[in-house]
């Protein structure tokens, strides 16, 4: 019987799972490498002009030319995106236990929320620009959380009811009530799923946060550096700033991802090659 | 005194929808071993849910150790086993098992050592710290039924619990819970579609009619104890077997299709005779 069984993934030595990961990211990495070579080759041997499509070496070049006013701008965005997404996250979260819990709420109000996800929400910047202040972050957190909001409240809203009804039979022939149900059956069994609308969200704030920018704000926010610069035709400027905000976004989900590999190591998508 | 005594139970689902069950009396007393048969849909496992009080009844009374079946539940006097398993993927074999003793307060160090108890009984010495997704099929109902039988329920309710596995295994577990059941001494109430399993493993056979589920009649199996391998050999089981063939031929449970005049005449004959 015992042949049957699915050996967990073992840890190995640091040198040995290092290894692994090679192995695993070598494929990728040769891909963005040729990818990066393939950009610089055909711009260059083209002849594209820079205004059009600047080689990467420029961008790379500039990222680091322009470090004083692009990295204090991009954390500055980076605080937004963040404070809009944990804002967002834990409302989405505290009101899917409602919904969870009274089903009737759910029913009365899930069509409105479905309807206010259908609105373009980003054409709200402006107002939100008007009502918490340009200058100040609350007006692009307030984008972001509310952009974070509707996909991390369906996730955890169908993990939390998708539970199956034998599970919950289990339960109360051990006499336990709601709470407990939701302590120990509901909530862990909602946990992938509230990670996939995490991640998801991720990307939300960092667009919400630099679309906000977009509308206007402090002079030091990447969103106004990215329209400053490609309205005095300083593309390559741009282009490092839309980079950054690119290796900032790929980090806040890489940091959430890796969140989630570290509370759900029992997850079967924890096994390898499974993701 | 009975363990369980239901008098007049009937169970209609929906307002004056589908009745799946009529006129339910049945007496199970302390250590027996009682098997439901009958075709698919006569409300077997809606019994086996009115014993436990995860569904009430339209009619008619639960009675279980002389308390309502509702004050048993919560008095935890019910171990269950689905035909799945129902682990919680989020908890290793250990902490599936000790679930229920958790839940009743137990402390840590006497419920790993009853956890330990649990796990040699079901012989999965070495998998306490697998997750579900690690396990086959059969071991899984193995931990299934250590949970049930952690809190030493005084009944255990099994619902086609080993209906999903192969054949060969199916036996080797009958055996092995024929031995549990002899060591713990509960009650068992199993649900089966299986004439052979009833048999082999009751002390007596429950069998139900088609569509409104009604008691056909009750065949006592009395084949020697402990049974064995060897039991099925015997010309007796053999017998045992035709007698409940009979039973649910005359409660439709073989033609199913065309429930004619006759075969409702030989329902209430038989019931007659029983009585």
């Amino acid at each position: 019987m015992s042949s049957t069984v699915v050996e967990p993934v073992p840890r190995g030595t640091l040198g040995a799972r290092v290894g692994r990961g090679l192995q695993d990211w070598l494929p990728a990495a040769v891909v963005f490498v040729a990818g990066i070579a393939l950009w610089e080759g055909l711009v260059r041997g083209l002849d594209i002009q820079n205004f059009l499509l600047p080689p990467p070496s420029d961008i790379t070049q500039t990222l680091w030319t322009e470090r004083e006013t692009l990295w204090p701008a991009a954390w500055f965005t980076f605080e937004e995106a963040f404070g809009g997404w944990v804002i967002g996250c834990s409302a989405a979260i505290v009101w899917a236990l409602l919904l969870a819990r009274w089903p009737v709420v759910a029913a009365a109000v899930m069509p409105f929320a479905i309807a206010a996800n259908a609105v373009p929400i980003i054409a709200f910047a402006p107002i939100t620009n008007n009502w918490f202040g340009a200058l100040n972050q609350t007006s692009k957190m307030v984008i972001a959380a509310v952009l974070c909001f509707f996909p991390v409240l369906v996730n955890t809203l169908r993990g939390l009811t998708s539970v199956r009804p034998q599970q919950i039979e289990l339960m109360r022939s051990y006499g336990a009530g709601q709470t407990q149900i939701f302590r120990r059956v509901r909530i862990p069994n909602a946990l992938p799923y509230i990670f996939t609308g995490l991640k998801v969200a991720t990307v939300l704030a960092m667009i919400g946060a630099i679309v906000g920018d977009y509308f206007g704000g402090s002079q030091n926010a990447l969103g106004i550096q990215i329209r400053r610069q490609a309205g005095v035709f300083a593309f390559t400027e741009a282009w490092a700033a839309i980079m950054i905000a690119s290796i900032l976004g790929i980090a806040f989900y890489a940091a959430v991802a890796a969140l989630e590999r570290l509370t759900m190591g029992w997850h079967p998508s924890a096994r390898r090659g499974a993701e | 005194m009975s363990v369980v005594s239901l008098k007049k139970v009937a169970k209609e689902f929906g307002a004056g929808g589908v009745k799946a069950l009529e006129a339910i009396d049945l007496e199970i007393a302390e250590g027996e071993f009682i098997s439901l048969i009958g075709p698919s849909g006569c409300g077997k496992s809606t019994l086996l849910r009115i014993i436990g009080d995860l569904i009430q009844p339209t009619a008619g009374d639960a009675v279980v150790n002389g308390k309502s079946a509702h004050q048993a539940r919560l008095d935890r006097d019910y171990g269950i086993v689905f035909q799945d398993a129902v682990l919680f993927d989020w908890r290793t074999v250990a902490k599936n098992i000790g679930l229920p003793l958790e839940m009743m307060g137990w402390d840590r160090g006497k419920r790993s050592e009853r956890v330990k108890e649990m796990v040699e009984l079901v012989e999965l010495t070495g998998f306490e710290g697998h997750h579900p997704w690690q396990l086959s099929g059969g071991m899984q109902q193995r931990v299934s039924i250590a949970r049930a039988l952690s809190f030493d329920p005084s009944i255990l309710l099994m619902d086609e619990p080993f209906g999903a596995l192969d054949e060969m295994t199916r036996e080797r577990l009958n055996l092995e819970l024929l031995r549990i059941w002899e060591a713990s001494g509960s009650t068992v109430v199993f649900v089966t579609h299986s004439i052979s399993e009833a048999v082999f493993l009751s002390t007596r056979v429950v069998v139900m009619s088609a569509r409104p589920g009604r008691i056909v009649g009750i065949v006592d199996v009395d084949l020697p104890q402990p049974r064995s391998i060897d039991t099925r050999e015997e010309p007796r089981f053999a017998e045992l077997i035709r007698e409940v063939r009979q039973l649910l031929r005359r409660g439709g449970g073989f033609d199913v299709e065309e429930p004619t005049p006759t075969g409702e005449e030989d329902f209430i004959v038989a019931e007659e005779q029983l009585q």
